[in-house]
């Protein structure tokens, strides 16, 4: 998670690094997340689409090493601004950057060390009503607009001022 | 446009047989024993990574863990199936509910008269051939897996 776990809203994404549309609804993941700033917590969880990107398991597997080594936003961020190198030489390079042991990795991979994670954060992803990529949710609910700037600062506000109204209601 | 012009949980599965490929046809009856899940939808070819057939077919080892099989009705005809299940990389039937057009969507209440099309919906047939469970999407938004997969989970084993 990026951000306060007590923020008001809790932006989650469910995302395929070898998507394009999550590729473009990175960037503008990163402006809604410095419009809100602290009143904004993200979390990122795979969906990958494995029959339709060959490289999505790899790459999340991939971060998934990463963060089990402290790293896991640096990878992830690595991965989207660099989608048309996805592949084996990327994924060690990156974790060469990111100091992390390419023989490791390596491994990791071999043995699908993440997939069971990944494979939960799937299943998460499908009885929530995930619905493609990138899919969002804000504070639980799925948002069915555009992922656009605009559309996405205005599901979070509607959520903001929902959760103000609870809190004052005392609910 | 309701759940209510669909066929509701309890009525009995309109059987029928659609052409999956230019020269194979598969019939709902054929399928009697396992749980089954249509899906009616309006068009193949939609521009986005996460279309709903892509979905399911990311879904597909969690219906096969039910015992269950899952079809997609639109009103393409097989050739344009053929290509799309192609590129998609599907690995369930999409039937071509071609001629007379609309013809078994019209048998669930799932077909859109003025559109030409299928309505995006959904349902959930028991062992038995009787509907448990069936739900009207907006054309604009793609319903998901969950509710299938519920309706599949409360199904008796």
């Amino acid at each position: 998670m990026q951000g306060d776990p007590r923020a008001p809203v809790i932006l989650v994404e469910y995302g395929d690094y070898q998507c394009p549309y999550c590729g473009e609804a990175y960037s503008i993941v990163k402006d809604v997340q410095k419009y809100f700033a602290d009143k904004l917590a993200f979390v990122f969880r795979n969906f990958p689409l494995t029959r339709m990107h060959p490289e999505a398991e790899n790459a999340a597997e991939t971060a998934e090493f990463a963060g089990a080594h402290g790293h896991f936003w640096e990878m992830h961020d690595l991965l989207y601004e660099n989608q048309d190198a996805l592949g084996p030489e990327f994924y060690l390079a990156a974790a060469k950057e990111l100091g992390l042991s390419g023989e490791e990795l390596n491994e990791a991979l071999r043995q699908h060390a993440f997939k069971a994670r990944i494979r939960s954060d799937f299943m998460g992803g499908l009885k929530s009503g995930v619905n493609g990529t990138p899919s969002f949710f804000m504070n639980g609910k799925r948002h069915d607009g555009p992922f656009d700037f605009e559309p996405l600062v205005a599901a979070i506000d509607a959520e903001l001022r929902a959760s103000a109204y609870a809190r004052t209601a005392g609910h | 446009m309701t759940n209510e012009q669909l066929l509701p949980p309890g009525a009995a599965a309109p059987n029928f047989t659609l052409n999956a490929t230019p020269d194979q046809s598969l019939s709902l009856s054929d399928l009697k024993g396992r749980p089954v899940v249509l899906a009616f939808y309006p068009a193949d070819w939609s521009p986005v990574c996460g279309d709903q057939m892509a979905l399911y077919n990311e879904a597909l080892p969690e219906f096969q863990a039910y015992g269950a099989e899952i079809v997609g009705i639109s009103v393409d005809g097989v050739w344009c199936h053929v290509a799309f299940a192609k590129d998609r990389k599907l690995e369930f039937p999409l039937l071509a509910d071609f001629e007379p057009k609309g013809a078994v969507a019209k048998l669930y209440g799932a077909y859109r008269e003025g559109d030409g099309f299928c309505e995006r919906a959904l349902f959930v047939i028991d062992k038995n051939g009787v509907i448990a469970w069936s739900y009207l999407s907006p054309l604009a938004v793609n319903p998901g897996a969950d509710g299938i997969l519920q309706a599949l989970e409360q199904l008796p084993k």
